[in-house]
């Protein structure tokens, strides 16, 4: 059981790839790695393929990692094919017959094809390149959608009820196709550029380590799934802080008085007795275009943890302020549609359309000032850019003495708190700020700062 | 156990289990490397299934594990007779104390629990620990050292070392993040939704009455409501009920009100429901 000479390189390069992604793959998983090449041996890619991430990885979100990653170490050929890609008319027409017959192998050739034919760019060796952007570009494959259809229907393959969602299974074919085209440009320019920089650069992090602030719609559609069994694990964690917080903590003063009787010597320690009380939580977002990624994810969050606690009141803002609790309750099975209900039912803008931290917390100190007690948790959301306007610091003041604690999550990052219209530095003096820029930070902030 | 990973499909197939690839060959590779198998999942994809179709495969014994909230060592590796040391006891009076506890601690009055069974003996066996994330914390610490050196310490028989190691199989449905540690003595492998390939052969398979056309058209409804931004996509479980569902009522092909009428046999929720009507236009007539 040897591994073939070269080998050992590539898997070691691979996985300091994964790792520069975030991975946490030790040298145990690196040899079971080696042995697993061993025993399915180089001939089949994809069984290579599903052997390596057996060994190699830990969860199903790295899997999208992974498998592009992979595809740069182990890539399907080298070079390009031999022969001049045809017309663009004739790739078009058989790209709609692969489509037509859902043929994936088909689709991975033209796929190559595509690359070598369209994407190619620039002439000279340092800045010529090979772009899936300007492949897809001028191979348009969405058109084909009414011509594959047409065909699907003409040749009888389907027929009856499931035929409604024909075009949704194209489209789907497509985008197959699509990602096919990114890899390939992918692995083309990493034969020029080096592997382990493209490795690096050009394979997108997990979702859980994307910046609210730059994801894209897919990447937040993919957040807002993950929501449920995060929330699952964060309840699970409150509850084992509740547990801890329940015991232990011993009260001096009654554990002094009772040892009176023993001569003052304390033989028996007297706990302190919690009373059981369920803790309050406000929730002030912004919802202004910039950041309404990261509100929308973390009011969802906290709306499927809102049976461990009292009360969970969530308020919107752009620059004014209004409750939106009952819009969260009553649109559970519609996540994706959150924002714009916000938008369309709530009274979050005056005058204009930009963000005025100022006049809505000054808004909610006024009219919801019975929202918060002593009891009350507030957490505020947003980036502290207020367009330049009064930040209004008495109003948090006012909010901060009124709850029992205020944390405010900014999700952009701690560098560049202050900087332009930014008045963070402002109101961190007064609360306490985090920088929460990804998931995994907010998962991590939730669990330890939420109220148990 | 086997020889290839073709080998691994084809026989999982004899038995009713139809494995993809990736199935085949981290099973295949569990086998070799004699490493525990972590199966996560959605529910009713098959991940308890695959062990008792790997157990058949080998003419193992399936030893299982059922894990929940508050399972211990007791329950899990081994527990002494009570009951019946004291009655031993009280049977020989007149026997002194040294020999009474020699004898009251050997094998007769140990009650073997699944992990302790699945290392003793010399058969071979397929050790099943369902559902591990529902167990605690604690319960990861008992299952390292079992997982990774086969072995269990008994303070009064000293340490039991499995003389032939079990196939062992881990299913989560990730409802707890599983410690790093316990993931690291494992072969990962995700089960996700099958391909639509796949997923019309395990309805052929489970329900052999269905005609092709129908298996067809139910399995790109599934695929579509999984698509989906649902509360509870269907998994495969529900598609083959659904299927024989179909087949009860005797359904030759699917239509609007067939399907609105059994739609409640793929979906769970109410919402579900009505977003699914919406989408696949089950109101246009």
């Amino acid at each position: 059981m040897t591994t073939p000479a070269g080998v050992a390189e590539r898997l070691t390069s691979l996985v300091g790839a994964l790792r520069a992604h975030g991975m946490r793959i030790g040298t145990g998983e690196s040899v079971d790695a080696a042995r697993a090449v061993g025993e399915l041996g180089l001939a089949d890619r994809e069984l290579l393929r599903e052997g390596l991430a057996a060994t190699l990885l830990h969860g199903p979100g790295q899997r999208q990692v992974f498998d592009p990653v992979f595809d740069l170490y182990f890539p399907r050929g080298v070079g390009g094919p031999e022969q001049r890609a045809a017309g663009r008319e004739d790739l078009r027409d058989r790209l709609a017959d692969a489509l037509t017959a859902d043929d994936q192998q088909m689709l991975g050739r033209l796929a190559i094809e595509a690359v070598g034919g369209f994407g190619g760019y620039g002439s000279s060796p340092e800045s010529d390149g090979w772009s899936s952007y300007q492949t897809l570009e001028r191979l348009r494959p969405q058109t084909l959608l009414a011509r594959v259809r047409d065909n699907v229907r003409g040749q009888g393959g389907s027929t009856g009820f499931a035929d409604r969602l024909l075009e949704d299974e194209i489209r789907r074919r497509i985008d197959t196709f699509r990602a096919m085209v990114a890899a390939e440009a992918r692995r083309r320019v990493a034969e020029r550029r080096g592997r382990d920089e493209i490795a690096r650069r050009a394979v997108a992090p997990t979702a859980d380590r994307v910046d609210f602030l730059f994801a894209g719609q897919d990447r937040l559609a993919e957040l807002r799934r993950t929501v449920q069994p995060l929330a699952r694990k964060l309840a699970t964690r409150l509850a084992a802080r509740r547990r801890r917080a329940s015991r232990g903590s011993i009260d001096l003063r009654r554990t002094l008085r009772g040892s009176l009787s023993t001569g003052g010597v304390p033989m028996k320690p007297v706990l302190r007795r919690r009373r059981p009380m369920r803790p309050e939580l406000v929730l002030l977002c912004d919802v202004s275009g910039s950041v309404s990624g990261f509100s929308d994810f973390t009011m969802l969050l906290v709306q499927a943890l809102h049976d461990q606690f009292s009360k969970v009141r969530v308020f919107a803002f752009v620059n004014r302020i209004d409750e939106v609790s009952g819009l969260l309750e009553r649109g559970r099975a519609d996540p994706e549609g959150l924002s714009s209900r916000i938008q369309g039912e709530a009274a979050v803008t005056g005058y204009h359309g930009s963000s005025d931290y100022g006049m809505a917390l000054g808004e909610f100190a006024e009219r919801y000032a019975e929202a918060v007690g002593s009891r009350t948790t507030v957490f505020v959301l947003g980036d502290a850019r207020t367009n330049g306007s009064d930040p209004n610091l008495p109003a948090v003041r006012q909010i901060a003495e009124r709850a029992r604690r205020v944390h405010w999550l900014n999700p952009e990052q701690r560098s560049r708190w202050g900087t332009g219209d930014s008045v963070a530095p402002a109101y961190a003096e007064l609360v306490e700020m985090h920088e929460c820029r990804n998931a995994r930070q907010l998962s991590a902030l939730v669990a330890r700062l939420l109220p148990v | 156990m086997f020889t290839s990973v073709d080998d691994v499909s084809a026989r999982l197939a004899e038995t009713g289990y139809l494995a993809s690839p990736a199935v085949a060959t981290t099973v295949f590779l569990a086998d070799r490397l004699g490493k525990p198998l972590l199966v996560e999942g959605p529910a009713g994809v098959g991940k308890t299934e695959l062990a008792k179709a790997v157990a058949e495969v080998a003419g193992a014994r399936l030893v299982r594990l059922q894990c929940y909230e508050g399972v211990d060592e007791s329950r899990a590796l081994y527990e002494w007779n009570h009951a019946k040391q004291l009655l031993r006891i009280s049977a020989g009076r007149d026997e002194t104390w040294d020999e009474a506890r020699t004898d009251i601690f050997s094998e007769e009055f140990l009650l073997t629990r699944p992990l302790l069974t699945a290392i003793r003996g010399d058969d071979p066996k397929v050790l099943l620990i369902d559902e591990t994330d529902k167990a605690d914390v604690e319960v990861e610490g008992l299952l390292l050292e079992v997982l990774s050196d086969f072995q269990v310490t008994v303070p009064e028989l000293g340490t039991i070392t499995a003389t032939r190691r079990p196939f062992v199989v881990l299913t989560s449905n990730a409802s707890r993040e599983l410690s790093e540690a316990l993931r690291r003595r494992c072969l990962f492998l995700h089960i996700g939704f099958p391909d639509e390939e796949l997923e019309r052969r395990i309805v052929r398979l489970k329900v052999p009455g269905l005609d092709d056309a129908l298996a067809r058209s139910v399995v790109r409804i599934v695929g579509a409501l999984r698509a989906m931004d649902l509360r509870k996509v269907p998994s495969v479980a529900e598609t083959v009920d659904w299927a024989h569902t179909l087949l009860a009522l005797g359904a030759g092909s699917l239509d609007e009100t067939v399907v609105r009428a059994t739609l409640g046999v793929l979906l769970k929720h109410q919402d579900d429901v009505l977003k699914a009507s919406a989408k696949l236009d089950l109101d246009a007539l």
